[in-house]
């Protein structure tokens, strides 16, 4: 599997480090046990498209969001989470 | 039909033509007092626990597939009882008791093998974190011996004790634990189950769980309707779908596991022999062939087929513990979706819907808890109680941080397991 990053290009998935689905930006503001239950544990785990969370750890170093197809392996996109944190 | 070498004889003699099939073929009745959503390893030893040791038997499996299709028929079937924490050691300690007395409670050859598991360690504080396990095993009343490093090459010569990186100390042995054959283990509770009148269903996917009033009435399948008012999800890799049909976000991530073998050798690996620095363990089937295996991909995947970085890894490791592998030739390789749970333990449990029960979370190492799994979550299904050797492996442990059986103390967290 090869990753598109948005700054790099096309790179070997050894390069990137996985983190987990890209829920985890969405870090809870409230003290409220259930929220942060759903968002430290619960997951959709998607069979199909999903969306996570990848750094390019020996590339440039960027937190990375890709799009992909977990049966299929296919990548549709990526973009820096920067970009996504900025909408 | 039962298995005795006489039979065996008799049936070389005559052309083996009067075996039959080991299980009936029926369709779905409209009613069961209890169905069992997934036919793997789990879910057929639920099912002849339930018909066994609790009488009843008026209940189904279904299977999208068919049996041995999922996870039970693709692992490299270590079987061992070394676990660490209060919740893993009493439950696979039970367990690993069931597979001793299994081939002759199912008149099945499982091929239960008891050759030893043996786990190396490669500087004074990994002996020292041996030697705790160790004595956590045997306090749990099963055993573990701590061997030097002549201890260790006495038992398997051929590994590089000098490797720069990982030198060989020692290793802990687990004399009893060992491997089985992996598809048997599933025929063997699914032939059981349905001479005990348990309908396995193949070819039958559930599609939907009918609650009314936050009981559990019955499912919906590809075919047709079946009342039930006890459903146990009994899916592996697939819990987090099967529990959304019932309105459950479950702390599940499914990811691919790979496995390998080479052609057929001649006995040379005795043991099972695992080398946790390189992520790496191996074992030689009956026929010949080195199974061995990794770590997971590390990203999650529902394709039951992995990547090749991994592939090298592993190949990197195997070279880096015993050289002498480089010679054999890799046959096949193939992956299989774990359900992985942020503390890396497994979940046997009610939920919070009346007569719907979970068992989840198995991760890489669910084969050995086949027995002790379908008994223990047979005895909930059947007296509403938790058996004992499985109280604590409830579902509201990570939101309540209570119990968490986090075995490599890494933190409750998925990725890290
Ligand atoms: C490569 C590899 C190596 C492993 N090595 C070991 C090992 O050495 N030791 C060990 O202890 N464990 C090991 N494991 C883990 C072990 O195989 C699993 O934890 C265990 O088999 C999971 O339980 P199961 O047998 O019930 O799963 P499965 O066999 O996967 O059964 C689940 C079943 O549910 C069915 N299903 C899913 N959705 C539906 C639906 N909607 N309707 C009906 N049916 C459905 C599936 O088709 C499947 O047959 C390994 C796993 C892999 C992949
Ligand atoms: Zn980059």
């Amino acid at each position: 599997m090869r990753l598109p990053c948005p700054i790099c290009g096309t790179r070997d998935r050894r390069e990137f480090y996985y983190q987990g689905a890209a829920s985890m930006l969405e870090r809870p503001v409230s003290g409220e046990l259930d929220a942060w239950h759903a968002y430290v544990h619960v997951r959709d785990n998607p069979a199909g498209r999903t969306r996570d969370l990848w750094h390019h750890e020996a590339g440039c170093g960027a937190w990375v969001i890709v799009e992909r197809d977990t049966v299929t392996h296919e990548v549709f996109g990526a973009v820096l989470v920067e970009d996504a944190d900025a909408d | 039909m039962w298995f005795s070498g006489w039979r065996v004889l008799k049936e070389g003699l005559t052309g083996n033509k009067g075996w039959r099939p080991h299980w009936r073929d029926p369709d779905p009745k409209p009613v069961y007092d209890a169905v069992i959503i997934g036919g793997g390893g789990h879910g057929l030893a639920t099912a002849y626990y339930l018909a066994a040791e609790h009488d009843m038997t008026n209940i189904a499996v279904l299977e999208k597939g068919y049996f041995g299709g999922g996870n039970v028929g693709r692992n490299t079937t270590i079987v061992r009882a070394n676990y660490n924490l209060p919740g893993n050691s009493e439950f696979y300690s039970h367990s690993l008791k069931l597979w001793e007395g299994l081939e002759q409670e199912l008149n099945f050859n499982t091929m239960f093998s008891q050759r030893g598991v043996l786990n190396l360690f490669h500087s004074d504080g990994q002996r020292d974190y041996a030697a705790r396990r160790g004595n956590s095993m045997i306090s749990q009343g099963d055993d573990a011996v701590l061997l030097d490093r002549e201890g260790v090459r006495s038992m398997v010569p051929y590994l590089d004790f000098d490797n720069g990186r990982f030198p060989i100390y020692g290793g802990l042995f687990h004399p009893r634990g060992g491997t089985a054959r992996h598809d048997a283990v599933a025929w063997g509770f699914a032939r059981g189950a349905d001479q005990r009148g348990v309908d396995l269903i193949q070819n039958c996917e559930v599609t939907g769980i009918d609650i009314q009033n936050g009981k559990v009435t019955g499912v919906q399948t590809s075919r047709g309707a079946i009342r039930a008012k006890k459903v146990a999800i009994v899916v592996a890799g697939r819990s987090s779908q099967v529990a959304a049909m019932a309105g459950m976000r479950l702390p599940i991530e499914s990811h691919v596991l790979q496995a390998f073998v080479t052609e057929g050798l001649k006995p040379c690996i005795d043991q099972v022999v695992t080398f946790g620095m390189g992520h790496f363990y191996i074992s030689q089937s009956d026929k010949g062939g080195l199974v061995f295996g990794g770590d997971l991909d590390f990203y999650a995947s529902y394709a039951a087929r992995g990547n090749l970085p991994m592939q090298e890894h592993v190949m990197e490791a195997a070279m880096t513990l015993m050289p002498m592998i480089g010679k054999a030739r890799v046959l096949r390789s193939w992956g299989g979706i774990m359900d992985m749970s942020p503390d890396g333990s497994p979940v046997i449990d009610r939920t919070g819907v009346e007569g719907l029960y979970l068992n989840c979370g198995w991760c890489y190492g669910g084969f050995k808890a086949v027995p002790g799994s379908g008994f223990a979550l047979a005895h909930l299904m059947a007296t509403g109680r938790p058996h004992g050797s499985a109280a604590r492996l409830r579902l509201d442990r990570f939101e309540t941080g209570y119990g968490l059986m986090d075995e490599e103390g890494t933190g409750a967290q998925h990725n890290l397991h």
